[in-house]
């Protein structure tokens, strides 16, 4: 056990430091990881307390990243808002990877009525352009956080689905398969414990792919107002709320909440990417 | 050949109508998951019980969802998408004359996307490892995680605001021009039509930002997609033939290889699309364009959802119906498609 546990992490040690740029995206991830966890204990000031003698004053050394146009420290509302920004495409990435994921390999395995069911429901998601049918579920379900949550869930589905039921597929026939057959497993133990483990590894690429896809998808979202409210800090309402400045020269009310997000979507396409090359060396670019 | 083409469109017009049945359906489900009680929204603060009774009768709302759901296709079989409670107009009249500076933006955004994405690609599959292919590397991973939005402001501070080069983020044209008589509704258009230089110059002004912000966010899949795909197929048998043959690199590169490199680049327009009719809801708002995507954003705001519904099914549609263009420019691309069907 211990062996087996020194050998998963000299192969980790491998892969990071392999690739630099993994490495350094791998770096990042914990930056944030950290940030989400401790942000509002690091926030060198409180990130809701408005101070109209300081508004809009430019990065300083007592206000690194500047004041908005109510005198908030924007630092500070820039690590407490990862927490929220990663709960929420966290939480909407593990959703419809479950749902997705199951329901796709059901579709895959079973085929009949199982897969046309699920191929209806997905190539319907599918017709619509993404972000607008997410923004059609926010509008309908009411605007708020966790249906922002289930919406960028719901647009991510179709993906995971698709995969799900194409690596379900390939491997219905399988002589590993076979074999979990003869040895007498039912058809839902053959599933759940032999074939889908071996699905898991490309969905995992997925994932992180997603991962990024769902930052930017909520963060859009609430930057044309759905979802999250002012005053609680969260990227993409902080981009918004600079916009209007940006014309008017203070650049940095949106610019710095803007980079948060471009960083945290750069670490997770650069981790799906390294996570394809372990994965599938025939796929590297 | 014509007819094959023709029976191809009418097999893929087929497999599209489900696809349109399913909008139909959800739209009209989004519609009846609307928190509260639409008639009393529709009756206002001040309505009586009885006036709101009326209302949910001329509405249709007391009758069962199956009868709802009829009158619901019957009224859009018409072409009636209800009204706007913010601008008192009928949606469709809104949509329709806000509908050709979204397509204008998009039809922009998109041609600007390819003609960068496809030479990049094509360069730097050829080149691999030079300075374009790290350049083509460098723009497309920006391309996927740059928040549009944040791509759109930030060109609005260093174009606007630094350099002065492009005018104020407001809209279609500057307050000192007037709009061009409507022939197509798209202003470059319009202004080439009637001959007005200097309009068809204020309204090009205008669009430069906002499709550079949708030109961004689109050349990432499609320069991707283009160098995958040219990096396969110059590996391929055929390919290793033609230039055995002795025919130049010119013809090997743009009649063999690019032809059948371009199949999985158009079929990734389709997944392109999608994301760029989302995405100009954004840049709609970043440079208040007037088109359909700021028009849903305001009716959202004020909780009017008819125009939001309305949006919802247009721009369904209109994505089905890409894609529908799609396959059949996929089926003059490549003959293979046509015989199978």
């Amino acid at each position: 056990m211990i062996k087996e546990s020194i050998q998963a992490l000299r192969h980790a040690r491998y892969v990071l430091t392999e690739n630099p740029v993994t490495l350094g995206a791998f770096v990042l991830l914990l930056a944030f990881v950290a940030l989400a966890v401790l942000g509002p204990a690091l926030a060198p000031h409180d990130p809701l307390a408005s101070n109209a003698a300081r508004k809009l004053e430019a990065p300083s050394r007592a206000h690194w990243f500047g004041t908005d146009q109510v005198g908030r420290d924007i630092l500070s509302r820039v690590m407490v808002a990862t927490r929220l920004d990663f709960a929420i495409s966290l939480s909407a990435v593990a959703l419809s990877f479950a749902l997705g994921s199951v329901a796709g390999s059901c579709a895959g395995f079973f085929g009949g009525w199982t897969e046309r069911l699920v191929s209806r429901v997905v190539d319907t998601i599918m017709a619509f352009p993404l972000f607008v049918l997410a923004m059609a579920i926010v509008a309908a379900l009411g605007n708020t956080v966790a249906n922002v949550v289930y919406a960028t869930a719901i647009i991510n589905l179709p993906f995971y689905a698709r995969m799900a039921r194409a690596e379900t597929n390939v491997r219905r026939e399988a002589g590993y398969v076979e074999a979990a057959r003869l040895a007498g497993n039912g058809p839902a133990r053959v599933l759940a414990f032999h074939i889908f483990p071996n699905c898991l590894p490309p969905m995992m690429v997925q994932l992180s792919l997603n991962m990024g896809w769902a930052i930017l998808n909520a963060a859009g979202l609430s930057f044309i107002g759905l979802g999250v409210r002012p005053p609680v800090p969260e990227w993409g309402i902080m981009v918004a709320d600079g916009a209007a400045f940006m014309v008017s020269g203070e650049w940095w009310v949106a610019l710095f909440p803007g980079l948060a997000l471009m960083l945290a979507v750069f670490c997770f396409n650069l981790l799906g990417d390294a996570l394809r090359d372990i994965i599938d060396p025939r796929r590297r670019t | 050949m014509r007819s094959s083409l023709l029976r191809m469109v009418l097999r893929r017009l087929g497999v599209a109508l489900p696809g349109i049945a399913g909008v139909v359906v959800v739209t009209f489900l989004l519609n009846r998951a609307l928190p509260g009680d639409p008639a009393a929204f529709f009756a206002g603060p001040a309505a009586t019980q009885q006036a709101v009774e009326e209302i949910r009768v001329k509405l249709g709302l007391d009758k069962s969802l199956p009868e709802q759901f009829v009158l619901y296709v019957r009224d859009l079989a018409r072409g009636d998408l209800g009204r706007s409670l913010t601008t008192g107009q009928s949606v469709r009249s809104d949509l329709l004359a806000r509908l050709p500076a979204s397509i204008e933006l998009t039809a922009c955004g998109l041609l600007l996307a390819m003609a960068i994405a496809l030479p990049l690609g094509v360069l730097s599959a050829t080149r691999p490892g030079s300075w374009i292919d790290h350049l083509s590397r460098l723009l497309t991973t920006a391309g996927v995680s740059l928040p549009i939005f944040f791509t759109g402001l930030l060109l609005v501070y260093v174009f606007y605001y630094l350099l002065g080069w492009a005018p104020p983020p407001l809209g279609r044209l500057d307050a000192f021009s007037s709009p061009p008589p409507t022939v197509t509704g798209s202003f470059l258009v319009d202004s080439a039509i009637a001959g007005d230089g200097a309009l068809w110059l204020a309204a090009a002004r205008q669009l430069v930002l906002p499709t550079v912000t949708l030109g961004v966010f689109a050349l990432a899949p499609i320069a991707r997609m283009t160098r995958a795909a040219m990096l396969g197929v110059l590996s391929s048998d055929f390919v290793r033939t033609a230039r055995a043959s002795g025919l130049s690199p010119a013809t090997v590169l743009y009649t063999y290889a690019l032809r059948n490199a371009l199949l999985p680049v158009v079929t990734l327009l389709g997944m392109v699309f999608s994301f760029l009719l989302g995405a100009n809801v954004v840049v709609e708002k970043v440079f208040a364009w007037p088109g359909v995507g700021s028009y849903a954003l305001e009716a959202l705001i004020a909780s009017d959802y008819a125009p939001v519904q309305g949006f919802v099914l247009v721009m369904a549609s209109l994505y089905v119906l890409l894609n529908l263009a799609i396959d059949v420019l996929y089926g003059i691309i490549d003959a293979r498609v046509r015989i199978e069907a």
